[in-house]
C-alpha cells in the first residue's frame, strides 16, 4: 500500500489543479470503469482489465429492486477497495451532499461520481465542484446539463443513460443528443451564441469553447444500461471516450468473461471480427428491464438539475 | 518518416497531436501487430499498466513480441507513464505483463492517490535552458536504472525520465502541455535512426540495440 502522507517536496508543485484533475479521466480513456460492491469484485475487475472502478453499497439494479434511499458506501468498504486494487478507486456521493464528498476525498479516492443513481441530497443545487483537490465526475441528457456540471468544476462527464435497467436506449438517446447539440453548435454564427447559451441554460463562456473547438472541454464517457460487449461498442463508435459498466458484469452469469468481453470491445469497438468472437458464450447477461416499462418514479435520470 | 501510438488504451489522441504539432505528417494507430508494418518510431501513451497488459497478453495477435523485435531492431519507442512501466524491466511488487525493454525498476503510482498527482516544473538541460512543466498523474518513479541508462531528470521521489539507446521514457505527461520539446527530441531519435539504417545499407555496423542486458520479456 502506498503512503498517502508524502508531500510534494518541490516547492512550485501544485497538486488539484484543474489540468490534474481533467487528466485523471484522459488515462481512462478507451477504457471500462466497473461497478463493485466489496474487495473481491474489485480484484476480478482489475484482473478483467478494467481502468477503474466504482465503489458503491449496491449495485444501480439492486437499488431499483430494494428501494430505500441510496446514499454513499461504508468509508470500511471503500477502504477495502482502495487496499484490493491497484488501479483508481472512483466513489459516489449523492447530488448535492457536499459532506459525503468531503468524507470520499479524505479517504483518497482518485474521483467522485456526484451520481443520479443515489438518492438526491437537494432538489436545487449540485456539489461545488471547483473547491475540491480530485475530480468529478457527472452525468448529464444533454449540452445544457453537461455545460452546467462542467462549469460547477466537473473535471469528467457521462451520459446518464438509465442505470440498473440493461437496457442501453437511454444512454444512446443521450450520446447522440448531446454529441449532436455539440455539432449544430459547431456552425452557429456566434451572434447566435448568446441566446443559445441562455436557452439551454449553459455558461456563455463554455459555450464559446465548445463551439470552436466541436468537443467538450472534458472526457466524455457513456453510462446507464451497458450490458453488452455490442452494447459498449456502440457507444464508442457513436463517440464517448469510454464506458462505465455498472449492474451489466456482476449481475451476469459469469462476470470475469463478461469483464473481459467488455474491455475488449471498447478497445476495438470498430472491428465486427473482434466484437463477433468475444461476444460468444458469454453466459446468462443480466436479465434487465426495459426502460419504457418504469413508471415515472422509477426513472433515475430525471434527478439533476 | 511513419510515427506510430498504441491506441489500446489511455491519451492517445493527445500524444498524436503533439506529434502533428510537431510537424509529423504520418501518425498511425497500432492496435494490432499488421498496424507496425512501416512504422519508423512508437508512443506507448498513459493509460492503466495493467489494462494494457491484459490487451497485449492475452491475444492470438503478436502484437507484444512485434513491438519487442522492432525496438529490439532500433526503432525508437517513447513511454510515458503507463508506457514508462510497459517499457520496464521490473515492476516493484507486481508481476504484470510487460516488455522488459528497458534496464529500470518502476515503483507504480509512486506519489500516491489522485489528490497527490501534480504539476511543477523542472530545469532538463537535455531539452534546453528553459525548464519543462511537468504533469504527474498517479505517476510511477524510476527507482534503479542500469549503467547503460542516461538519466535525463530527477524529482525527490526519483527518476522521472530517462533514455537507454533507442527507448525513452517520462513518468510525467508532456502531452497534457503545450510544450512540445519532449516529442521534437524524439522525433529526432527516429531521424537519427532512419539515417542509422540507409547510411547502413553501404555497410555491415550493427545497429544501437535495446535491451541488451536482458534475458526474457515478461509476458503473463
Amino acid at each position: 500500500m502506498v503512503t498517502e502522507t508524502k508531500e510534494a517536496k518541490n516547492s512550485n508543485a501544485k497538486t488539484g489543479t484543474l489540468l490534474v484533475k481533467k487528466a485523471l479521466p484522459q488515462m481512462l480513456k478507451s477504457g471500462v470503469i466497473m461497478d463493485v460492491v466489496n474487495a473481491e469484485q474489485a480484484k476480478i475487475a482489475e484482473a478483467a482489465g478494467a481502468v477503474a472502478v466504482m465503489a458503491l453499497e449496491r449495485v444501480p439494479a439492486d437499488i431499483r429492486a430494494n428501494g430505500g434511499v441510496a446514499r454513499m458506501s461504508d468509508p470500511e468498504l471503500i477502504i477495502q477497495i482502495k487496499e484490493a486494487v491497484s488501479i483508481p478507486v472512483m466513489a459516489k456521493a449523492r447530488i448535492g451532499h457536499f459532506v459525503e464528498a468531503q468524507i470520499l476525498e479524505s479517504l483518497g479516492v482518485d474521483c467522485i461520481d456526484e451520481s443520479e443513481v443515489l438518492t438526491p441530497a437537494d432538489e436545487e443545487f449540485h456539489i461545488d465542484k471547483s473547491k475540491f483537490q480530485i475530480p468529478f465526475v457527472c452525468g448529464a441528457r444533454n449540452l445544457g446539463e453537461a455545460l452546467r456540471r462542467i462549469g460547477e468544476g466537473a473535471a469528467m462527464m457521462r451520459t446518464k443513460g438509465e442505470a440498473g435497467t440493461g437496457d442501453v436506449v437511454e444512454a444512446v438517446r443521450h450520446a447522440r443528443t448531446i454529441l449532436g447539440e455539440i455539432r449544430k453548435l459547431t456552425v452557429l454564427p456566434k451572434e447566435e451564441l448568446m441566446t443559445y447559451a441562455k436557452n439551454i441554460g449553459a455558461p456563455f463562456e463554455i459555450i464559446l469553447q465548445v463551439a470552436e473547438t466541436g468537443k467538450l472541454p472534458v472526457v466524455n464517457f457513456a453510462a446507464g444500461g451497458i450490458a453488452t460487449p455490442a452494447d459498449a461498442a456502440l457507444m464508442m463508435q457513436l463517440g464517448v471516450d469510454g464506458v462505465f459498466v455498472g449492474s451489466g458484469i456482476f449481475k451476469s452469469g459469469n462476470p470475469q468473461k463478461r469483464a473481459e468481453a467488455i474491455v475488449k470491445a471498447t478497445t476495438f469497438y470498430n472491428d465486427p471480427a473482434v466484437l463477433a468472437e468475444v461476444s460468444r458464450n458469454l453466459g446468462e447477461p443480466m436479465v434487465g428491464r426495459t426502460v419504457q416499462s418504469l413508471s415515472e418514479a422509477e426513472t433515475l435520470a430525471k434527478r439533476g438539475w | 518518416m511513419r510515427l506510430a501510438v498504441l491506441a489500446l488504451q489511455g491519451d492517445f489522441a493527445e500524444h498524436a497531436e503533439m506529434l502533428h504539432a510537431c510537424g509529423a505528417e504520418e501518425i498511425v494507430f497500432v492496435r494490432r501487430a499488421a498496424d507496425l508494418e512501416g512504422v519508423d518510431g512508437l508512443v506507448i501513451p498513459g493509460g492503466e499498466s495493467t489494462t494494457i497488459a491484459k490487451l497485449t497478453g492475452n491475444t492470438t495477435d503478436p502484437i507484444f513480441d512485434t513491438i519487442i523485435d522492432k525496438a529490439k531492431n532500433g526503432m525508437p519507442v517513447y513511454g510515458t507513464c503507463m508506457g514508462l512501466i510497459f517499457l520496464a524491466r521490473e515492476i516493484e511488487g507486481y508481476s504484470q505483463g510487460r516488455l522488459a525493454l528497458m534496464n529500470i525498476k518502476v515503483r507504480r503510482n509512486a506519489f500516491g492517490s489522485q489528490k497527490f498527482s501534480r504539476e511543477e516544473s523542472l530545469s532538463i538541460p537535455e531539452l534546453g535552458a528553459e525548464s519543462f512543466p511537468l504533469v504527474f498523474i498517479r505517476g510511477p518513479i524510476i527507482i534503479s536504472a542500469g549503467a547503460d541508462v542516461d538519466v535525463f531528470a530527477s524529482v525527490a521521489e526519483g527518476i522521472v525520465m530517462c533514455r537507454q539507446g533507442n527507448l525513452l521514457a517520462t513518468a510525467f505527461h508532456p502531452e497534457l502541455t503545450e510544450d512540445t520539446r519532449v516529442h521534437a527530441f524524439f522525433i529526432n531519435m527516429v531521424k537519427e535512426y532512419l539515417q542509422e539504417k540507409s547510411s547502413k545499407k553501404d555497410s555491415t555496423e550493427v545497429p544501437v540495440t535495446a535491451g541488451r542486458t536482458l534475458a526474457t520479456a515478461g509476458r503473463s
